[in-house]
């Protein structure tokens, strides 16, 4: 089977691919945004707690 | 030893540290498990002798409908114990589950239209099955919504445990509509009680993909729980410590 042939899936290549695609794109943002969120989160703790101790 | 493990289990910061430990055993085994059922479902499995190639959705389409469900009913036990025995860990997983469930029904529903197209020649009908995981939908977008509502994080885990609780008969309803109702969907293949009606060929890479979006879905939900008990832990020493480490 050559690269072509496997990509056009027997005639239904753009139903799969567009289901594989777009199931992809949804589980990486689903990492994504939670690991961006702790990055945030801790510099805004950090960021905060160093105000408190140079106010006090 | 055992009681000694769940009360640590239970304490916000140990609870930080091991699912740390553990995201990135359980994201590389998911890694592996998706390269295999990727592998398997478009290299190796035969085509369909009535489908061709387009059932090759199924890999993703069935094992995210399942995950829908098995993620409502993981928050329905969560949203018990929480409400039974106030016990915080279990609030928390709830409401960092819903984001994960919606969007492995918004898969669910969205592959299947893709591959409703081409095989029952249209994106969408009101049959039964389509209609009750469309409701699972919006179960999951209405625990988010509930639970951003309530400013006070508490009142906020006690409201969407019931929403949660009330929302889980929707469950045996999605199950058993191919059965009940005459459906356009077709019945089960795999989780009947006689031998299942699908190849060997077919059934490896689909056990292979259920197994690796239940590993997803475990690291995930860990991520996305940590992320929460900093949130309600922002005041505590141990948290404090940790964000200016870094």
């Amino acid at each position: 089977m050559n690269l072509t042939e496997f990509l056009h899936m027997g005639g239904y290549g753009f139903y799969v691919w567009t289901s594989y695609g777009i199931s992809l794109l949804v589980l990486l943002v689903n990492i994504i945004v939670p690991a961006r969120q702790k990055t945030k989160l801790l510099a805004d703790i950090a960021r905060k707690a160093r105000r408190a101790r140079s106010t006090s | 030893m055992f009681n000694n493990f769940f009360h640590k289990l239970a304490s916000p910061k140990h609870f930080y540290r091991i699912a740390g430990n553990l995201i990135p055993w359980l994201a590389g085994a998911c890694l592996l498990l998706v390269l295999a059922g990727l592998y398997y479902g478009l290299l190796v499995a035969p085509p369909d002798y009535q489908q061709g190639d387009s059932y090759r959705i199924m890999f993703i389409h069935v094992p995210a409908a399942w995950m829908s469900l098995f993620i409502y009913v993981v928050m329905a036990v969560a949203g018990a114990i929480g409400l039974i025995w106030r016990m915080k860990l279990a609030e928390v997983m709830l409401i960092s589950s819903a984001p994960i469930g919606a969007s492995f029904t918004f898969l669910a529903l969205v592959t299947g239209s893709i591959w409703g197209k081409p095989m029952w020649g249209t994106w969408w009908v009101w049959d039964a099955r389509l209609t009750s995981e469309l409701i699972l939908l919006f179960l999951y977008l209405g625990v988010i919504a509930l639970h951003s509502a309530i400013d006070d994080r508490r009142i906020a885990a006690r409201a969407v445990a019931i929403l949660a609780l009330v929302g889980v008969i929707n469950v045996p309803i999605i199950h058993y509509s191919v059965e009940w109702w005459n459906t356009l969907h077709q019945g089960p293949t795999v989780t009947k009680f006689d031998k299942p009606s699908i190849h060997l060929s077919m059934l490896i890479p689909l056990l292979l993909m259920a197994v690796a979006f239940k590993l997803y879905y475990a690291f995930v939900v860990l991520m996305r729980a940590r992320c929460e008990v900093l949130e309600r832990e922002r005041n505590a020493g141990w948290v404090r410590e940790l964000a200016e480490e870094k």
